[in-house]
């Protein structure tokens, strides 16, 4: 076994540090040392979005990120999209649009959208569906998705 | 209950009770479970599609450091030759077992063969790597019709053809024979004016589930074990690993973790008596969870299938005579879902002659499960699609035809049944009145089509209690797994018959020592029998109130009446009780209540489909670009609106990836050439349109609230509906699934050559 490295990073505003293998992916350190279990594997291999998070504020999926590649580096997962204060607007509007069924994707579709409303303040239809292309949901046919990214950014949505 | 009785709950769109900690991260799945001394479980999968085991070594990985235990097939018991009863019909114990870890024989490329536990999955991955594992290579078969040739590689020497009933002499793949007959078939197809015959052929798919299959064991030292996992079913698990251990039920807790999708494919057991193995021998709570390409190779799928069809209409557009000859995909082990598909295949329509042959046929593919109206997909891919074919070849508009010939309250079924009061004829209706219906539509290689569908539904036995807390809220606890929203329809039903809000009630899914017998999240069926049961344990609360309340009146119950969550004496309309103010008084007057029940209820409706989709199709590349989609369904009445419509979307949109781009891909070997979901393609959100929902509600008579299941026959129509589509947009018809842009680009160019 290779000796663990020492690993500095910022998870969700705290300062954090483990020890990790070199082989241990970001995905599996939030998991298994971190206990961040929000933050869910799919597939392992960056097709499904489910273990999406924020990397110095850019979207990544975190089963194809190494642990030891974030020293230094700030991570926004969906334990950290909550304010004291309340949910995030994209989490209010998930619930009441019904935009989730099991539950396994919505953590990944949460942080991608709020990826995406950081940048895209108020999306169009088409943008959101590109956007969360990467995000496999199963359940739900992506429709209470859509429209409620649309609603947590003020947008209307066609039909 | 009458259509015009007005609710309070019912109908409305409370956020859903576990709603919060699913946003927020903090739900906790099967695989998140942690505990102290936790280690990790790998499978070690067949690379042959078939093959004789000759031999295991499992020493080098056992001398790894960091291995604590290994396992095969030897570390369970014989499973004998024994059928049991587990929770969704007979099972084989010993092709159960087998599956779980073969025995003697890997019978498909990913079959699992052995099992290791180590301190960290790294070092169970190694060790896979380290087990010699000798193999005797055999021809395999994955295709359902080369597997029913004479001659054809057998899977199982002492596997013998059930013909009719009748037990064959020599052994064979196809495993069963079935025939549903009606009327007159060749009589008939004699009075036909236009008869049309076709063949077809679907591929292999997966239920897809985003959260891969995980268990957790922990082995105690007095012979009991407890088991965390991701299940549609904590005892029909209990029943499994009992059946597969030897163990009884009473020594097994089941706990059910949250779960990420099912459709189905989380009934079987895989790795939970794996998991209890391991956990046996090596002393320590071990998890196991799935790779992606572990869950393609080795669980799901639904059958692949060969089906003909043959339908006959007389010159008015009624129908006179069908014939279907299925034959589907079971896998390695028999059991496709044959039967249903079979049953399923003409049940949208009245016709007076019919014959119908199934045939359940073994392959080197994994054991198929079930998957959302198990076999009704691939049967209303091809009879939906000839019925299109009749319509044109008479003229007749294809929802005009559905409302001549629909099934009924009255019709017979080919299987036998008839149909009570359903809603066939409404959905079409619907879908005529509906804009999307007269909305023309312009431009080349655009095509609408329609189809419809039917399933089941069914009831089984559900559980549920209800103890009321003192600031009048009810906690209440019921056995059916949560995938879609469930706990919140329960607890909406509970709420309705006790006149309290949604929201003062708090579901809370039990595990198999916390809760009554409760069949398998499945069939449609939790709203329907669990939210039954929940009712009747408002029933049940009900009356303990009202005798409270006439104890503390000095009264005699039936002077006391509970209307809209107010108790009143009927003598004194002046004594008075909400139902939050005698939860407030329950500890005084003698303690709490509990209300409590079981039920095993009859009385399930059938649900139907009809569903319209514009499609264009780009005849250079094959493309098909789904423009508009309405789907039109039955459901009885609509408990939670939001999480009715997600079924009826999400349904839809697994028939679209089923009928447009998923499929098995298999080399000449018999390897899965796209265990992935790089390779095997969901539907993604930029593929679709917005998928609009239409609830007709034909209330069922056999429920309290007239609830249907909802949750399957969504996925019925999507295939038939894009073939019909696809035809009117470019002129060819596909009878084989996927409809991928390759096999579109072939018949265009095979009708213009």
């Amino acid at each position: 076994m290779t000796k663990k490295a020492h690993v500095q990073a910022t998870v969700n505003g705290q300062p954090v540090e483990f020890l990790c293998e070199p082989r241990q992916s970001l995905l599996e350190v939030l998991r298994d040392e971190l206990r961040l279990t929000g933050t869910k594997e799919g597939c392992n291999n960056g097709n499904c979005g489910a273990c999406n998070v924020l990397l110095d504020g850019r979207l990544v999926n975190s089963c194809c990120v190494l642990g030891v590649e974030v020293e230094g580096c700030q991570i926004t997962t969906i334990e950290g999209i909550a304010s004291p204060q309340g949910l995030h607007p994209l989490q209010q509007k998930f619930l009441e649009h019904a935009a989730l069924q099991c539950g396994i994707c919505t953590p990944g579709f949460i942080v991608a959208a709020k990826a995406l409303l950081d940048r895209h303040p108020r999306p169009t239809e088409y943008q959101v569906r590109h956007w969360l292309a990467g995000n496999l949901c199963r359940c739900t046919g992506y429709d209470k998705i859509i429209r409620a990214v649309l609603d947590a950014a003020g947008v209307a949505a066609s039909g | 209950m009458s259509e015009t009785t007005t609710y309070k709950v019912i109908g409305t769109r409370p956020i859903r009770h576990d709603g919060l900690d699913k946003v927020t991260g903090r739900a906790i799945y099967g695989a998140d479970v942690q505990l102290p001394g936790l280690v990790h479980g790998r499978i070690l999968r067949s690379p042959y599609a078939h093959a004789r085991i000759r031999g295991i070594d499992v020493s080098r990985a056992l001398a790894l450091p960091g291995v604590l235990a290994v396992a095969t097939s030897d570390d369970f018991p014989d499973p004998g030759d024994r059928i049991a009863e587990l929770g969704e019909g007979a099972i084989n114990v010993k092709h159960l077992s087998s599956n779980c870890l073969a025995r003697g024989k890997v019978l498909y490329h990913g079959h699992a063969v052995a099992a290791v536990a180590a301190t960290s999955p790294h070092i169970a991955e190694e060790a896979l790597k380290l087990i010699r594992v000798e193999y005797e290579p055999l021809p395999g078969v994955v295709d359902v019709l080369a597997a029913m040739q004479p001659g054809a590689p057998l899977l199982h020497d002492d596997l013998r053809t059930d013909e009719l009933g009748k037990k064959a002499d020599q052994p064979s793949n196809v495993a069963k024979h079935i025939q549903f007959k009606l009327g007159d078939p060749e009589a008939g197809f004699r009075q036909a004016a236009v008869v049309i015959e076709r063949e077809f052929r679907t591929a292999t798919v997966h239920q897809g589930y985003i959260e891969p299959h995980n268990a957790t064991a922990q082995w105690n030292a007095d012979g009991s074990v407890t088991i965390w996992c991701s299940t549609q079913g904590a005892f029909t698990v209990r029943a499994q690993v009992g059946e597969l251990l030897r163990l009884p039920v009473s020594r097994i807790k089941v706990v059910p973790m949250e779960i990420g999708g099912g459709f189905g494919g989380k009934i079987r057991v895989y790795l939970e008596p794996v998991a209890v193995v391991l956990s046996r021998k090596a002393g320590r709570p071990v998890k196991i969870v799935m790779s992606r390409a572990d869950v393609f190779q080795g669980t799901g799928p639904t059958p692949g299938s060969y089906i003909r069809v043959k339908m006959g209409a007389d010159a008015t557009g009624r129908l006179t005579a069908a014939q279907a000859y299925l034959a589907y995909e079971a896998g390695a082990f028999p059991g496709s879902p044959v039967g249903p598909g079979a049953m399923c295949i003409f049940a949208c329509y009245d016709i007076p002659n019919v014959l119908i042959d199934g045939y359940d046929v073994v392959v080197n593919k994994p054991a198929t499960s079930a998957y959302r109206a198990p076999g009704a997909t691939n049967a209303a891919f091809a009879a939906e699609t000839v019925v299109d074919e009749i319509c044109e070849r008479l003229g007749i508009d294809p929802l005009d035809f559905r409302l001549k010939n629909g099934a009924k309250e009255g019709t017979r079924r080919a299987d036998g049944p008839v149909c009570p009061r359903i809603g066939m004829i409404e959905t079409v209706e619907a879908a005529k009145r509906h804009p999307h219906y007269h909305t023309p539509l312009t431009g080349p290689n655009r095509g609408r089509g329609v189809a419809s569908g039917f399933w089941f539904n069914c009831g089984l036995k559900s559980s549920a209690t209800a103890s009321i807390n003192a600031d009048g809220t009810v906690n209440l606890v019921e056995g059916s797994t949560d995938i879609g929203g469930t706990r919140t329809s329960v607890a909406m039903q509970l709420a309705e018959a006790l006149g309290i809000r949604a929201e003062d009630v708090r579901p809370v899914v039990g595990d198999t020592e916390s809760v009554g017998y409760t069949d398998v999240t499945g069939g449609s069926r939790v709203t329907f029998a669990t939210g039954w049961a929940a009712y009747e344990a408002a029933q049940d609360l009900k009356r303990q109130l009202i005798d409270r309340a006439a104890r503390i009146w000095q009264t005699t119950p039936d002077d006391v009446s509970y209307t809209d969550g107010v108790l009143q004496r009927r003598s004194r309309p002046e004594q008075r009780f909400t139902f939050k103010e005698l939860a407030a008084k329950l500890h005084e007057t003698g303690g709490t209540i509990v209300g409590r029940a079981s039920v095993d209820p009859a009385g399930c409706g059938g649900a139907y489909a009809t569903h319209i989709v514009d499609v264009e199709v780009d005849p250079e590349t094959g493309k098909v670009t789904i423009l508009r989609y309405t789907a039109v369904q039955d459901v009885g009445r609509a408990i939670h609106p939001s999480y009715v419509e997600g079924q009826i979307q999400g349904g839809t949109v697994q028939g679209i990836g089923w009928g447009l781009t998923e499929e098995y891909l298999y080399n000449d070997k018999g390897e899965m050439l796209n265990a992935s979901f790089l390779d095997y393609r969901l539907p993604t959100s930029l593929d679709l349109p917005m998928i609009e929902p239409v609830m007709v509600e034909v209330p069922n008579p056999g429920h309290p609230y007239g609830v249907r299941g909802v949750g399957e026959v969504p996925i019925v129509p999507p295939p038939a509906a894009l073939a019909n589509a696809i035809y009117r947009a470019v002129g060819v018809r596909l009878r084989q699934l996927p409809m991928t842009p390759g096999r579109i680009v072939a018949a265009l160019a095979a009708k213009s050559g």
